[in-house]
């Protein structure tokens, strides 16, 4: 019975791990095809690498996108860290709720509707005040900071509200003023969280379209504004080879990621074996 | 830090002005004026400040310009609001927009397809992703990591991509048609491209993680002393999933849930790119009266009242998020 | 071990050869990998019983609870419950219901869904689960609380829940696992008493597990002493506490002072012992057979240690020393002396009247004790 139950498990994991990879498979399979059919295969080639690097509209739009996303990382991750803090460490304030909708709204917010009223917004403000002064790289950034400090927030307040609040106060028991509690205890406890929360903004700044394209002015297309002007068009060979570099760059970061997390761990073992040994 | 944070807020307190006589303006200066109060002020009012004014804010816009005309101008749209001679304030309120809603089929078909897919979806990802969430959770620690890594990792390459990656699949000559045919199953090449299928099919592919995740952290969560209490007490296995696991999962399979339907009403790159020209979703119809009609007092609209439409999930959602986080 | 000091001989089951255990356990051993939880356990359990599994963090009480719940299957040996070989049945099906140490009340039902839950399992009729709920709740004083969720009770609310949904069964065994150990020591106290109280109402065998030995004393008919996987002692409270068979029980139920010395002098009705921390030879009542010359201990409880301001009238049991240490705990006052040799002993005195006379740091003292005090171990 128990292996009836399990076997059913072992089953729907198998076929959801096989959903979630096989178009992922196809496109990189796919980008070393001769063939401009991409689904025909006509041997392998890795011709569409070279197309890919000297299409110049391609890459100023990957530089562009790159700029943008680590710049609007950044301040999404100072900004999502307070928010964060405020949700995990203040229970009581006027306001509260509102701060809490702000921040948990954006994450499931369709990005149509968040694009539409930031660009209507900055036309407002232009006409009152004179500021972004046009569309582009600005805008962008700031909506993407926008939409992706709450994703940042949510990160730093699960990992804040797993801390043992003891330890602020411990710190603060003997006898460091907040500020100090924050960098010397806070700050490098959720620092994972802060790093993965740098990634998780990255990769949305990079990867977003429909907001970028509400927000962006002439002459300011992101990479995936790019992309999906020419895959509206059909299927291109050189846009597999793109999805194949990004693939590339970030199974080999989750790789190294994991295998740094599992030196780390067999150290701390290690550690532990030592010191019962000790005693 | 209070005195870094007045002159700021006086500066935004003058720029919020002429947007004060509209609610959502009142409620939020009203707001920072009565946090100056406290010392941690500091620390909550920069994000609070930020998300104000470029996430609160700009919705007061696409209200305004959803009651403005659309005229043939830069911006194309009217003024609600016109300063007359001696001061003398005129008011243009157009609910023409939302009465055109109303009125044309297409955007009502639309609303209710989108909430339609966006429901099929929810309940394919809730159905897929539940068994996998707590054959996860269930794991060996070492393979529950390699496992979550492997549900995460497809979310970190390009979202763009990915649904790309299924045109290649679905087409008429793509993968799954020449391997049915070269199998000999079918003769001509089964249309799936372009159709209502092919868009679930995305939505459900693409959103995914986001029902596996919440489901696995909930699912992980679990008490196993509460399923050997039931066995104890002389329940089967299958009966204790659904009498203790099952009602517990309940915070796990909401959030996912509306982490998934809540997006997917208003998803316009599956539809766009796999759908056909009479996959009605609402994302697109805004999508298309901005950029390819230009008229943005009618995609304001749009977007209102699809957001009237979300407010109620939202705001359930907004509940157990903050139910989950008192509880812990 | 004689167990001559046993108050009524007949009725105890375990001294009849005849009796027939209701629990067998014959043999058990637990392996997790390499690690040995539980090591070649036999204990026989009779009808009735309050029986405590005592031991350390680890010592393998908790993972012979769980085989006898059947949530871990034996590695060798077998259960015997009532005859029945347990091997292969499921924890559903057995006639055995557990209290479990963190109560795992079901938090999204109701106190009275909680206690039903067992009964709705069997199918029974809903009338007949209204009304044995409705006793039950009755029973261990939570009738006000029937609609209330898990997490609306106080600790000892919560904890009588799990034991009426323990009991509502009616179970031939009901495993406890450390069941006061979440509550204040005052109501824990209160709770053995109701608990022992219950068992008895009821006539459910008992068997608990607790890492506190105050506990076990108090409640139980017998305790086993686990160490390490093994039991090494079995025996009721007082056998336990006068006649501990090894330095390991002796030591970890209640206190003792501990003398290491060699047999000068081994008769059937006495031994006499020299010992590098006391002048004189300690003399004890019982004969050990062991060769004269071998090393032994011998231990002697605190409270059976006396303290005089001058030598008593005694060759043996007597040591001079000075107080080292004075702790008034109000019943008792409780006294470190360094002997002469340096080694420190306990002697606790009762005060029995207002005015018992005290004694003072640094005052030379002499620490007795009686023949019939001493314990000879040989492990």
């Amino acid at each position: 019975m128990f292996n009836k139950r399990f076997n059913f498990i072992l089953t729907m994991m198998a076929f959801g791990y096989a959903f979630l990879y096989i178009p992922i498979v196809s496109l990189i399979v796919f980008s070393f095809n001769k063939s401009k059919l991409v689904t025909v295969w006509g041997g392998f080639s890795t011709k569409w690498y070279g197309e890919l690097f000297r299409n110049e509209q391609i890459i100023e739009a990957a530089l562009l996108s790159l700029r943008i996303a680590v710049v609007s990382a950044c301040f999404a991750v100072a900004f999502g860290m307070l928010a964060g803090f405020v949700l995990a460490r203040m229970k009581r304030f006027r306001g509260r709720m509102l701060f809490s909708g702000m921040t948990t709204a954006p994450l499931v917010m369709p990005e149509v509707i968040t694009g539409l009223s930031l660009l209507l917004f900055f036309i407002a403000l232009q006409d009152l005040v004179g500021w972004p002064g046009g569309r582009g790289i600005t805008t962008i950034t700031i909506a993407h900071i926008t939409f992706s400090m709450a994703y940042v927030a949510v990160v730093v307040q699960s990992r804040l509200s797993d801390m043992d609040p003891s330890l602020e106060e411990a710190a603060m028991d003997l006898g460091a003023r907040p500020v100090t509690v924050f960098f010397a205890v806070t700050l490098p406890i959720v620092a994972p969280a802060l790093v993965s929360g740098w990634l998780l903004a990255f990769t949305l700044s990079i990867d977003d379209l429909v907001i970028a394209s509400f927000v962006s002015g002439p002459g300011s297309s992101t990479l995936p504004m790019v992309i999906f002007s020419k895959v509206k068009l059909g299927v291109s060979p050189d846009v597999n080879a793109l999805a194949t570099i990004i693939i590339a760059i970030v199974a080999t970061g989750v790789v190294l990621a994991m295998v740094a997390m599992k030196k780390q761990e067999s150290r701390h073992k290690r550690d532990i074996q030592i010191a019962a040994v000790a005693n | 830090m209070r005195a870094g944070y007045l002159p700021l807020g006086k500066r935004l307190t003058s720029v919020l002005e002429p947007f004060a006589n509209s609610v959502v303006g009142r409620f939020v200066v009203s707001i920072f004026g009565a946090l100056g109060i406290t010392g941690r002020t500091g620390v909550i009012s920069i994000p609070f400040f930020w998300l104000g004014i470029f996430f609160l804010i700009p919705f007061a816009f696409v209200l305004k310009i959803s009651l403005s005309e659309s005229i043939l101008a830069i911006p194309p749209y009217s003024d609600l609001i016109e300063w007359g001679e001696e001061g003398l304030i005129s008011l243009h309120l157009n609910f023409g927009n939302f009465l055109f809603l109303l009125e044309d089929d297409l955007y009502w078909f639309s609303y209710v397809n989108s909430a339609k897919i966006a429901l099929i979806s929810t309940f394919f990802c809730l159905l897929i992703g539940y068994p996998m969430a707590y054959g996860i959770a269930r794991a060996s620690p070492a393979n529950r990591n390699i496992l979550l890594m492997l549900i995460i990792l497809p979310f970190w390459t390009s979202f763009l991509l990915r649904v790309y990656a299924w045109i290649g699949l679905l087409k008429n000559n793509g993968l799954f048609n020449n391997i049915l045919m070269g199998l000999g199953i079918i003769d001509e090449p089964i249309v799936m491209m372009q159709t209502d299928f092919a868009v679930y099919l995305g939505i459900i592919y693409s959103y995914l993680p986001f029902m596996i995740l919440p489901l696995y952290a909930n699912l992980e969560k679990l008490d196993g002393t509460l399923l050997e209490a039931a066995s104890d007490l002389g329940c089967k296995p299958i009966k204790a999933f659904f009498v203790v696991t099952l009602p517990l999962s309940i915070p796990g399979i909401v959030a996912g849930s509306m982490l998934v339907f809540i997006p997917a009403v208003g998803e316009f790159v599956i539809p766009a790119l796999l759908g056909g020209p009479d996959t009605l979703m609402i994302g697109r119809v805004l999508w298309d009266e901005f950029f390819n009609n230009r008229d943005w007092p009618l995609a304001s609209a749009v977007a209102i009242a699809m957001l009237l439409f979300l407010v109620v999930p939202i705001m359930f959602f907004q509940y157990f998020q903050n139910k989950q986080s008192e509880a812990s | 071990m004689a167990s001559d000091n046993t108050k009524d001989k007949s009725k105890s089951p375990w001294n009849d050869p005849y009796a027939d255990p209701y629990i067998s356990i014959e043999n058990i051993t637990k392996k997790f990998g390499d690690f040995t939880a539980v090591d070649n356990v036999s204990l026989k359990i009779y009808k009735n019983e309050l029986f405590c599994l005592l031991g350390g963090s680890g010592c393998g009480k908790s993972t012979l609870l769980r085989m006898l719940a059947g949530f871990e299957n034996p590695t060798s040996g077998r259960i015997l419950l009532d005859g029945q070989d347990m091997a292969g049945i499921y924890p559903y099906d057995r006639p055995v219901n557990m209290m479990f140490q963190s109560y795992a009340l079901f938090p999204h039902m109701t106190i009275e869904k909680n206690v039903a839950f067992g009964l709705h399992q069997d199918g029974m009729h809903k009338g007949e689960i209204r009304k044995r709920v409705a006793d039950m709740l009755e029973l261990v004083k939570l009738e006000d609380f029937a609609k209330r969720k898990p997490h609306q009770l106080s600790g000892g609310q919560r904890q009588r829940v799990a034991l009426a949904r323990s009991l509502i069964k009616q179970p031939k065994l009901l495993l406890l696992d450390e069941p006061l150990g979440a509550l204040d020591k005052k109501l824990r106290e209160n709770t053995q008493f109701e608990l022992m109280n219950l068992q008895e109402e009821l006539g459910i065998t008992f068997v608990v597990v607790t890492h506190d030995q105050e506990e076990a004393m108090t409640l139980s008919s017998r305790i086993g002493i686990m160490d390490s996987g093994k039991i090494v002692q079995v025996g009721t409270p007082n056998e336990i506490y006068e006649y501990p068979g090894t330095r390991y029980v002796a030591d970890f139920i209640g206190s003792i002072n501990l003398f290491d010395g060699n047999v000068v002098e081994d008769e059937a009705d006495h031994v006499r012992i020299q010992s590098e921390d006391t002048d004189a030879t300690l003399y004890i009542d019982h004969g050990v057979a062991v060769t004269e010359g071998s090393r032994v201990g011998v231990a002697v409880r605190p409270e059976k240690m006396k303290l005089t301001r001058n030598r008593p009238d005694q060759a043996d049991n007597v040591a001079e020393g000075i107080i080292d240490e004075v702790a008034y705990m109000g019943n008792l006052s409780v006294y470190r002396v360094r002997l002469k040799s340096g080694k420190i002993v306990k002697a606790t005195l009762p005060n029995l009247d207002r005015d018992t006379e005290q004694f003072d740091w640094d005052e030379q003292v002499y620490v007795s004790w009686k023949p019939k005090s001493g314990l000879v171990l040989l492990s």
